[in-house]
């Protein structure tokens, strides 16, 4: 339903450069964190649960357990924030969410890996 | 009367922008222009200073003689909208008749501005719509017939009548509304744009006022 001059606009914001992963993949996504004037770049890998594909507002989630407590970071997918994002495996998953993963643990919250296919 | 440097512009919808430091932004874009320079009032003429501004191209059929003429006159192709934008003379000076007003010789990305339109009609609505009243606390608890009143309106005897601008159901929306202090985020010249921090009263298309802000803080001295 948007106007042709706000999708202009929004497609000047997109960005091209990252690869192309899906939900279930595991990614590192490098993400530039801004402390006053200095810029680190942190790491944070997990697996993709949701993607909100929504033009220049897209979104993805990545979740990861941390210390035993399991951590979701959403990303804007088209943000300069992103350094780069790397695929770590290729994911088998029947759904589009893993929320269930939320209410697995240990071996039983994996997904399947597309190599042992 | 405000004679801020300011122009006229369609909104056209929401969205967000990422900015340089990497932060988002959700703007308004409202696409000013082009505005062109229909005619001019002046002081020794018409005893104020005003841009008379045109937007969007008019068909044939849409104006009469007499409109005809003004457009002629200034040397520019009809318009559909015609608004008068009080300004100060300097600003006047700016620009000739049958100029197009840009966007750079008025604003400038970052700065202070204030947006003015007029807000959605919503018809005849009720208290707890119009003025945020809670309605009857309970839906249950014996209340009948009784869910989405206002509750007393007033005392008895003393002084025996409602007093006036007590609030009550009425029509609400279609009103003029300003939002003073946003903060431009962004602009493009080329394509008449103008990217402004959060919501501006009005409906899609419908006409805004950008105007520098009025109450804009001046740097202090000293201190």
């Amino acid at each position: 339903m948007n106007t042709p001059i706000i999708e202009q606009l929004e497609n000047g914001l997109l960005r091209t450069d990252l690869p192309e992963f899906r939900v279930g993949d595991t990614v590192r996504v490098h993400y530039k964190i801004v402390e006053g004037d200095k810029d680190r770049i942190q790491v944070f890998q997990g697996v993709v649960t949701k993607r909100h594909r929504a033009g220049a507002r897209s979104t993805f989630t990545v979740r990861k357990i941390s210390f035993n407590v399991g951590v979701e970071r959403i990303f804007l997918l088209h943000t300069p924030r992103i350094d780069k994002v790397e695929i770590v495996s290729k994911g088998v998953v029947r759904r589009a969410r893993l929320f269930y993963l939320r209410d697995l643990q240990g071996k039983a919250a994996r997904v399947r890996d597309a190599k042992d296919n | 009367m405000n004679t801020n440097p300011g122009i006229f512009g369609k909104k056209i919808g929401f969205t967000q922008i990422f900015t340089d430091d990497g932060n988002v932004r959700r703007v308004t874009v409202i696409q000013a222009g082009p505005v062109t320079v229909v005619g001019k009032r002046t002081k020794e003429k018409d005893g104020y200073v005003a841009l008379v501004c045109g937007l969007t191209d008019a068909k044939d059929k849409h104006v009469n003689k007499a409109e005809a003429g003004i457009f002629k006159k200034a040397g520019v192709t009809a318009k559909r909208i015609v608004k008068e934008l009080r300004c100060s003379e300097e600003f006047a000076g700016k620009f000739e008749v049958g100029a197009v007003m840009k966007l750079d010789q008025i604003f400038e990305a970052g700065q202070k501005v204030d947006t003015r339109g007029t807000t959605k009609g919503r018809g005849f609505t009720g208290v707890m719509r119009r003025w945020n009243f809670a309605g009857a606390g309970s839906d249950t608890h014996g209340t009948h017939e009784y869910r989405r009143h206002g509750g007393s309106i007033g005392t008895n005897m003393t002084p025996g009548r409602t007093l006036p601008n007590v609030k009550m159901g009425g029509h609400y929306g279609d009103e003029t509304v300003s939002m003073l202090n946003v903060v431009l985020v962004r602009m493009d010249v080329e394509k008449n744009l103008l990217m402004i921090d959060g919501g501006v009263p009005g409906a899609k298309n419908s006409l805004v006022l950008v105007r520098h802000a009025v109450k804009a803080k001046k740097k202090k001295a000293g201190r």
